[in-house]
């Protein structure tokens, strides 16, 4: 094997230019720091790009507003499975987070009086569950895209040093677990490159693409989750995955929850307005969760629209042209160019997409990563950071609040990137380069194109390689996925899901690239990815399967209520054998006192 | 760095992962147009859809949303054509891709 790839050094490698690697970045910068961000696309094309909603900071313009307050929703929120310490922090630090923003050129929409305007959003409420507050912070409707921008250009300003298109392919650890960086590949020219470095921050974003329907972009297959699973680190609370209820069916883009709040319902194959049954009050404006299931619940029943009764059908028909032009611009565009219909004419074809992944890469408030050591204790990875949604802090717990997210990448990406600095001065050498485990990282590059052509090992069943392409195994899994690990969870078919996916492990396995060629082989990429995306989707399935109770956007149909005397704790799923393991919720905050679990009714 | 030559790589390969955004309404419409729409346009239009592919993400969105429209009369040509890439397309039409 070859083993003199070219090397680059940097005090501190970031993988992912999002808004928690472009936060986290900045600091490190603005201190001196050698950093380099590597990044699958251009920085200012990361998925934090389509948040529009915005970003929650107790400041109180609008209506009355505490950070106290906030965390109360959050914890809550999460149905009493984040951590609090972790809470705490967060919605504290929100609030000089926003204003960091606000000087580096963010620019807020702003109420008369010059102040930051804040929006008002579901789950946010004044004194502890009283009334409705006003939390959200938004630059129009592009935040997303304001934040990455700035900070990209902040980042531009204090030379932090870009690595564009260029992917990761997995991490280096020396044998004493130290994180030392990665391997990465340039992907115009397919040449592979060491960069090691003193402290490595996986900022990698979700992974919405492991199901089939989905709100998430092409680039979110949970690569950073993967890398850190084959280093042999646990993914925490991968049962968790937020599914939003309207997705246009086959193509996953979501229709906003205003469509039903202006009127528009929901029925089924029968034509009948089926969620009259599952919600007699609230009907098709219940939560999220329990519309996405009254859907699921329908198909499964054979009760769903079209040929393959696969989708139910969103209707706005009834509201007339002129109130569709109205309340809803842009809905009527989007279920033309994405479903091909006129929804004031016809209803559109929808299925719960998969939006945002609670569990990640288990970290503490510092943004490090942790894993456990032996009976209940925990350690830290030295030199190793996780921050983002491909991390789990755990600020979310069970589900997550709209405008969290952003909150979340932004708040830990700048905590992590403070403790890097303190790192570096305490360890400020570079360890030498692993050479085992660079071997390994090559290997599972080479792997596809080298390996022999014969039938992949384990049962007989699986098809030879070359008859099963990477595109047609993905559609494959992705459907497994939707299908058994989903938003409908019963032990049958979670504990089938489990076993197709092992069948695809094995068939993934056994393929090889048809097209071995270097120069902008995104094939190859495609290839990797997928790797990471059945990686991560098993963690979410023996997750799911493993926890037997219904907890937030984790619902069992033989387990259907939260039982906080047994499973008030985090689930670690392990890549080796499948193993899962558990570990306590930190239910004490830093200064304030603990929430203790209650009912959450909305 | 590491740049190299690159003997017949396929232009169409670089855009594959240009066609890569932040947005998966982005990814849909851009990634149908490359693989359907692509290979019968004019040099002069190809041109004009890899420039069009280094604008941002929310400028791509709006225009292909129907908010505003573009200076570049090359521009509003092809956003007509990426606004009903899904729907000339009938593998991306079905409801199981
Ligand atoms: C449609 C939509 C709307 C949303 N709206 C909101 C909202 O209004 N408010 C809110 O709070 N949240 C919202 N969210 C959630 C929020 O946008 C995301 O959780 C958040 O942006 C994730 O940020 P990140 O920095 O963790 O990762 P990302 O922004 O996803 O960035 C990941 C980075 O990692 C890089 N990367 C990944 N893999 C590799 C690899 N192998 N090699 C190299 N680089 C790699 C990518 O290139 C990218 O730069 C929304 C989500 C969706 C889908």
């Amino acid at each position: 094997m070859d083993m003199t790839l070219p090397r680059r050094r940097f005090d501190t490698l970031i993988i992912g230019a999002g808004g928690a690697g472009l936060n986290a970045a900045l600091q490190l910068a603005d201190s001196g720091l050698r950093v380099a961000v590597v990044s699958k696309v251009f920085p200012t094309r990361s998925h934090t790009v389509a948040a529009q909603g915005g970003v929650n900071a107790a400041l109180a313009n609008v209506l009355p507003d505490s950070w106290h307050w906030h965390m109360y929703d959050t914890v809550k929120g999460s149905d009493f499975l984040g951590d609090q310490d972790a809470i705490e922090f967060m919605c504290r630090e929100a609030i000089p987070t926003v204003y960091e923003l606000e000087h580096a050129g963010v620019p807020f929409s702003r109420l008369d009086n010059g102040k930051i305007y804040q929006r008002a959003f579901g789950g946010q409420n004044q004194d502890f569950g009283g009334p409705q507050a006003a939390r959200t912070c938004a630059a129009a409707d592009r935040t997303g895209h304001a934040v990455l921008h700035a900070l990209y250009q902040q980042n531009i300003r204090a030379k932090t040093h870009f690595f564009d298109e260029y992917f990761a392919i997995d991490l280096l650890r020396d044998e004493e677990g130290v994180a030392l960086g990665a391997l990465v590949l340039e992907i115009e020219s397919g040449d592979t490159l060491v960069i090691e470095a003193k402290t490595t921050l996986i900022a990698t974003g979700g992974c919405g693409q492991v199901f089939r329907t989905t709100s998430n972009a092409r680039i979110n297959t949970g690569d950073g989750m993967a890398m850190a699973l084959r280093a042999g680190i646990p993914l925490q609370d991968m049962e968790f995955f937020q599914f939003h209820p309207t997705g246009i069916a086959g193509k996953g883009k979501l229709i906003t929850e205003a469509v039903r709040g202006e009127g528009g319902y929901l029925i089924n194959g029968n034509g009948e307005r089926f969620m009259e049954r599952y919600a007699p009050t609230a009907r098709d404006l219940a939560s999220r969760d329990l519309v996405a299931r009254a859907i699921v619940t329908e198909i499964n029943e054979g009760r769903g629209c079209g040929i393959n009764k696969d989708y139910v059908l969103l209707r706005v028909d009834h509201l007339g042209e002129e109130i569709i032009a109205k309340r809803l611009p842009g809905i009527r565009e989007s279920a033309r160019i994405f479903a091909g219909l006129d929804p004031a004419l016809e209803p559109i074809p929808v299925f719960p997409t998969a939006h945002y992944s609670m569990g990640g890469i288990p970290t503490d408030r510092f943004g490090r990563v942790v894993v456990p050591a032996g009976e209940g204790a925990e350690e830290v990875v030295p030199g190793l950071y996780a921050a983002g949604e491909c991390a789990c802090a755990s600020v979310h717990g069970a589900n997550r609040l709209g405008g969290n997210s952003l909150l979340d990448i932004l708040v830990f990406g700048r905590a992590a990137g403070k403790d890097i600095i303190d790192y570096i001065k305490e360890n400020p050498h570079h360890r030498p380069l692993s050479e085992p485990s660079l071997e390994r990282a090559v290997a599972h590059l080479d792997r596809w194109d080298h390996q022999p052509e014969k039938k992949p090992a384990g049962k007989g069943k699986a098809k030879p390689a070359a008859e099963s392409s990477v595109r047609e195994l993905r559609e494959e899994f992705r459907k497994v996925m939707e299908d058994h690990a989903g938003v409908f969870r019963t032990p049958k078919s979670m504990a089938e899901g489990v076993k197709q996916l092992k069948a695809i492990r094995r068939k993934l396995r056994g393929l090889r690239l048809k097209d071995q060629s270097r120069v902008f082989n995104i094939a190859r990429i495609e290839a990797l990815e997928l790797e990471n995306m059945v990686d991560v989707g098993m963690a979410i399935a023996v997750s799911a399967l493993g926890r037997k109770e219904s907890r937030g956007a984790h619902s069992r149909e033989d387990f259907p209520v939260r039982d906080d005397r047994q499973w008030m704790k985090h689930s670690l799923y392990f890549r080796e054998k499948d193993r899962l393991e558990y570990k306590p919720v930190r239910s004490k905050p830093l200064t304030v006192k603990g929430f203790p679990p209650a009912e959450r009714v909305y | 760095m590491l740049q190299q030559e690159l003997p017949g790589s396929d232009e169409r390969d670089r855009l594959r992962w240009q066609c890569r955004r932040g947005m998966l309404e982005l990814d849909l419409l851009l990634e149908a147009f490359l693989e359907e729409d692509y290979p019968g346009l004019p040099d002069q239009e190809k041109e004009a859809f890899s420039r069009f592919l280094g604008l941002e993400d929310p400028q791509l969105h709006d225009w292909l949303m129907g908010g505003g429209s573009p200076d570049d009369p090359a521009f509003a040509a092809l956003i007509c054509k990426l606004q009903t890439s899904l729907h000339n397309n009938p593998r991306a039409t079905s409801s199981d891709t």
